[in-house]
């Protein structure tokens, strides 16, 4: 049994065609320039150097699922009478994700707490968690926006991987984490990697260290309630906001969906589909009123739940992974760690005292 | 133009209004963003450079103030459409336009670099970029990394100001240049560009940027994307909802989109949404010859009718 495995860079193809007999394999795909996971195919070549812009998020979270279909059959005995006929939607594959970057694979330990862990677990979600391997991948390099390290992540690190690879000038070092991720290393294309482990190690510290702490004052986003609670911090900081849903699409730890019945005639689906808290729609009531009739209340829900009621829930910790996309594809470069930081009892301060506002 | 002619012009619109809209560096050296002035002290982290791409005229119609606000060329003619359309009220604006030589694309600039990480910029008078990233040095030409929209500029200096910073600049492209990748576009045969659109279309995420983002949409929050009733489009992710949902938007804008590129700058699956809207201006210019956003006395031509359109054969009786 090996305990740290080695793959050799021209072995690569070949370990995921040999996974991909077993299993759907998703990995970064390059397509007109923009990186997202997708499954194993002849043509495509994979793109592990920089990380994706989208997320893994739906493979085991789909932007949109059907969990069941429905139609309505007349009764034969009494044709007045309609029956509803159900068909549950629930068929998951045995899934490995490779080359999720550990900000991705954070994200799903997020919707664990959520959809797997808690009383009433959601078996769609939960069917296929426990279906899915995931490979992550030791970031190179830190990316701009992004500040893993300091809402309890790393680029090494391996909390939602089953199996952590790091690579190195000659090939990828296999750390595995999980029984899961043992069971994959049985291939014999991979070596030992003891002799390497120590190299992985060093540059996974290399990249560790340059990773940058948007959070000035203490170094951890510790939000003051009062500011938070200020109706003009947030019409400061946010009137450039044009309330997309970006940020939360491109978001591996966004995990709020919409229901909907699609239906034609005698016969529907109802269907789960991401939804994002920035939308009007988000909390509209059936009244007409809206509890967060603003963008502003909105993008404070946002700041709130990964960085204040979700960390109260579940013991401290942050629902935001740092990976930056939010930051680095937002239309208007809304920057939230920055957002956060002014939050910050004595970055505000600061902030009062040197610019008669909080911008 | 100079930075404290900029700032100066800017304090002083300020006493007059409620805020400035101008912009100021973002999380990064490539990232201008949007900063919004209600201070005197926050004029001095104003910027300009040619990162500052936004189209910041799209706030105007939702601001129930008085704005200040600044613009580029392309910019401006977002104003002028907006006062066709009656979507503000021009006494309530100050506009600060500024001549521009062209901005980045921060998509194609990535790009050239690798997608190596971006350290540090710099704009040379010669249309040079010296760009620093973690892999080393590199000279590019503005030329070569920016958006489309500015390869084939008609309107450096905006078309409506209130206070102009520096000399007007007039457009050195041909007229006949602007649409001239459109009619390239439109010899593939039908079902190649129902091919092409598919593919595009298949990675759009229904984030609804490009419409959050576009200044002339001004349905937002009553969408038809997103309503229920009517029920035009579902909540599934195919290709054909989402196809659908992007061609509503190209229609909704036939006649007023003013080609500002904010919908194909701001995508962040690279889908360049921006070509159907230029595909049917190019038909409406063609049809009705009429440019969106120049003139503020036109009148939109899906807003009125002639009984005999010259160009519409159908419309003539007998």
């Amino acid at each position: 049994m090996i305990e740290i495995g080695f793959l050799k860079k021209e072995n690569l193809q070949a370990f995921l065609k040999e996974l991909a007999a077993k299993y759907t394999v998703y990995a970064p795909f390059a397509e007109e320039d923009i990186v997202s996971f997708k499954p194993l195919a002849e043509g495509r070549d994979i793109c592990l150097d920089r990380p994706a812009n989208l997320s893994p998020k739906s493979v085991i979270f789909p932007q949109y699922e059907t969990l069941f279909k429905y139609s309505f059959l007349k009764k034969e005995d009494s044709p007045d009478k309609v029956d509803i006929k159900l068909e549950e939607q629930m068929d998951f594959k045995d899934t490995v994700i490779f080359g999720a970057r550990p900000c991705d694979a954070k994200g799903f330990t997020v919707y664990d707490r959520v959809y797997k862990d808690s009383d009433i677990p959601d078996p769609y979600y939960t069917g296929r968690r426990e279906k899915t391997v995931i490979i992550g991948l030791a970031c190179p390099a830190p990316s701009p926006g992004c500040f893993c390290v300091s809402v309890g992540g790393g680029p090494a690190d391996k909390e939602g991987s089953d199996i952590l690879i790091t690579e190195l000038p000659s090939g990828y070092v296999f750390e595995p984490v999980t029984e899961k991720g043992k069971a994959l290393m049985q291939s014999s294309l991979i070596e030992d990697g003891k002799a390497s482990l120590q190299e992985a190690q060093k540059k996974q510290e290399e990249t560790k260290n340059k990773v940058k702490n948007p959070f000035t004052k203490t170094g951890k986003p510790e939000i003051s309630q009062k500011i938070f609670n200020e109706d003009e911090f947030w019409e400061q900081a946010l009137s450039k906001c044009v309330s997309c849903a970006a940020c939360t699409f491109l978001c591996p730890t966004c995990y709020c969906f919409n229901i909907t019945d699609e239906s034609r005639l005698k016969e529907g689906e109802r269907i789960r589909s991401w939804d994002a808290c920035m939308f009007f729609h988000f909390t509209l009531e059936a009244s007409g009123h809206n509890p967060r009739p603003t963008k502003f209340h909105r993008f404070k829900n946002r700041v709130g739940h990964k960085f204040v009621y979700y960390p109260e829930k579940y013991n401290g910790v942050i629902a935001c992974c740092g990976c930056g996309r939010c930051i680095r594809y937002c239309p208007v470069s809304v920057d939230i760690s920055k957002v956060v930081d002014d939050l910050c009892e004595q970055s505000a301060e600061t902030n009062l005292t040197s610019n008669g506002g909080k911008a | 133009m100079s930075m404290e002619m900029l700032r100066d012009v800017v304090k002083n619109v300020l006493s007059e209004v409620d805020v400035v809209i101008g912009y100021t560096e973002g999380f990064d050296k490539v990232h201008a963003t949007p900063l919004f002035i209600n201070t005197p002290e926050q004029v001095d982290r104003l910027i300009w450079s040619p990162i500052c791409v936004h189209n910041l005229t799209t706030y105007l119609p939702s601001l129930k103030k008085k704005v200040g606000i600044i613009v580029k060329g392309c910019d401006s003619r977002t104003i002028v459409q907006y006062m066709q359309e009656g979507l503000i009220n021009r006494e309530n604006i100050k506009i600060i336009g500024i001549p521009c030589s062209g901005v980045i694309s921060v998509k194609k600039l990535t790009k050239a670099v690798d997608y190596a990480n971006i350290e540090d910029i710099s704009f040379e008078k010669d249309g040079k970029i010296n760009v620093t990233t973690d892999k080393g040095q590199k000279t590019l030409a503005l030329t070569d990394v920016q958006p489309d929209k500015c390869r084939t500029c008609q309107y450096p200096t905006p078309v409506i100001y209130d206070h102009l910073i520096g000399d007007p600049i007039s457009s050195d492209k041909p007229k006949e240049s602007v649409y001239e990748d459109i009619v390239e576009f439109d010899k593939m045969t039908l079902e190649e560009k129902l091919n092409y659109w598919l593919k595009e279309f298949d990675r759009c995420i229904r984030c609804y940027a490009c419409r959050n983002a576009c200044p002339m949409c001004i349905c937002q929050d009553s969408c038809i994307a997103e309503t229920r009733e009517p029920h035009w489009i579902s909540q599934r992710l195919t290709t054909q909802e989402k196809l659908m949902f992007h061609m509503i938007h190209a229609v909704h804008l036939a006649g007023r989109c003013v080609e500002c590129g904010e919908c194909e700058r701001v995508c962040p699956m690279g889908i360049p949404v921006n070509k159907l809207k230029r595909k049917i201006n190019m038909d409406m210019k063609d049809l009705f010859d009429y440019e969106p956003g120049v003139n503020p006395d036109d009148k939109p031509p899906m807003y009125t009718f002639n009984v005999d359109e010259l160009k519409i054969k159908e419309h003539k009786i007998g």
